[in-house]
């Protein structure tokens, strides 16, 4: 098998240059590259765009990339609970591209699995259709969504082994397994990295095949947006 | 006039013996709490869930698991996760059978406003756009006035448009209405204590009442 592994989060984005284009996997605070986003805080590389769904909260997560002003553009479904973010929106300093979260998530398996477009019914005749080509199908009208790829893909799954096959948990999976494959370079972060062969087959979620880097994370906060709880 | 949990119980009663239904924010999610306990349905997470279950307790609290609104939850027994391209897939392909979301504004043909405020910081639309593009049955929570007085079930839509269309059946504060293929708002109920003038004289759009008009029953 192919030895993926890497020492950490500073090997693994340390050849990422100003102005590429970057997913992050997660949802809200959930799932994300804790790891690798504080090594690229620390890198300092600028210029950035973020396909992201959200950008973080204001002291975590993309937040943290924002508050340093290295992200030019994100391009997300949803960008609330950040204060930084829209003050640097209002200012002109960053840009931002909305896009309907399954339109988002299509976007990019399609961008992984070499289909340049696609027709969907989401946004058609709103904002969203403006300058893009539309069509009817069996008296229904959709409109046609390009692909997303990026210069590098930063996942985060619960387990990993040194082939870069990963198994996700619970929510944290969303949008983690289609930036996988959509990424020239994927660095997987994993909270628990074993072996080759450790790992049941049956049960990954990511073939090996679409990850190039892959280590052990470490401390993780997996910090929670709105705890709920059952009295 | 009906509280917002009132909203949410008479809402509740249009659900059915084996739905998977996708709950918006707000008051849609309160719609799980009044779902009669012998019916046997499926809620859906568009981050990647079916089988939402309650609040977690305290020590059962899982960062790795959270709702579309990012509050921790729970699982039930027989409960699968998936990508949120897989979640979208399946309300796409019209998989789901009932969707229950919030609106800002409704027109008399279905479209529906509730994303974006010209002049306010844009949040996004989230899944929004996807749900009311793809879902056949669409029912709106909303209060039928704004705080001002004025109509937000209308001729057209003021505010961007999320979708068009789409919206099946409105229940407000005031009434419950189904919203005609041919354009329309067709008073089915009224809430307690609201007659059908105060409901005409709420409604900029085109209303049709046919009949008498029953008052909706809430336990």
């Amino acid at each position: 098998m192919i030895n993926k592994v890497v020492k950490n989060a500073t090997e693994a984005v340390q050849d990422i240059p100003n102005n590429a284009t970057l997913m992050l996997g997660g949802f809200g605070l959930c799932g994300i590259p804790e790891n690798c986003i504080s090594a690229l805080v620390e890198l300092g590389v600028k210029g950035l765009t973020c396909i992201s769904n959200n950008a973080g909260v204001d002291d975590f997560g993309i937040g943290l990339m924002l508050k340093t002003r290295q992200v030019k553009k994100m391009i997300s479904s949803y960008v609330g609970e950040n204060a930084e973010f829209e003050r640097q929106l209002l200012s002109g300093e960053l840009e931002v591209d909305l896009i309907p979260q399954g339109s988002l998530a299509e976007r990019v398996r399609a961008g992984g699995a070499g289909i340049p477009a696609f027709f969907t019914p989401a946004g058609y005749g709103t904002e969203v259709a403006e300058g893009k080509e539309t069509r009817e199908f069996e008296g229904k009208m959709y409109l046609l969504e390009s692909w997303l790829r990026a210069d590098f893909s930063l996942v985060k799954a619960w387990k990993g082994d040194t082939a870069g096959n990963l198994i996700y948990k619970g929510t944290a999976r969303n949008f983690n397994p289609m930036m996988a494959t959509a990424g020239k370079i994927t660095v997987a972060e994993v909270e628990e990295l074993v072996p080759a062969g450790e790992l049941d087959p049956n049960q990954i979620h990511t073939p090996g095949i679409y990850v190039q880097r892959i280590f052990q994370g470490e401390g993780y906060e997996k910090r929670i947006e709105q705890r709920t709880v059952t009295p | 006039m009906l509280d917002k949990i009132g909203i949410a119980k008479r809402i509740a009663q249009e659900i059915r013996d084996g739905y998977y239904i996708n709950l918006g924010i707000g008051i849609p999610t309160l719609v799980a709490n009044y779902i009669p306990d012998n019916l046997n349905i499926v809620l859906q997470s568009e981050n990647g869930l079916l089988g939402i279950g309650p609040f977690p307790k305290e020590q059962d609290v899982d960062a790795d698991l959270i709702n579309a609104g990012k509050q921790t939850i729970s699982m039930l027994n027989g409960s699968s996760l998936f990508s949120s391209a897989e979640s979208f897939a399946m309300i796409r392909g019209g998989h789901v059978d009932l969707t229950i979301l919030g609106a800002m504004e409704v027109s008399e043909n279905g479209d529906i406003a509730n994303w974006k405020i010209p002049g306010k910081m844009v949040k996004g639309m989230g899944g929004a756009m996807d749900l009311v593009a793809s879902a056949d049955n669409i029912i709106v929570a909303m209060q039928h006035k704004s705080r001002s007085g004025a109509s937000k079930l209308l001729k057209e839509c003021t505010l961007p448009i999320t979708g068009i269309n789409c919206v099946n059946k409105i229940v407000t504060d005031m009434a419950v209405l189904d919203v005609l293929s041919e354009g329309g708002f067709k008073l089915l109920e009224r809430a307690p204590g609201v007659s059908v003038q105060e409901i005409k004289d709420s409604t900029e759009g085109t209303l049709i009442v046919e009949g008498e008009i029953p008052e909706m029953k809430i336990d």
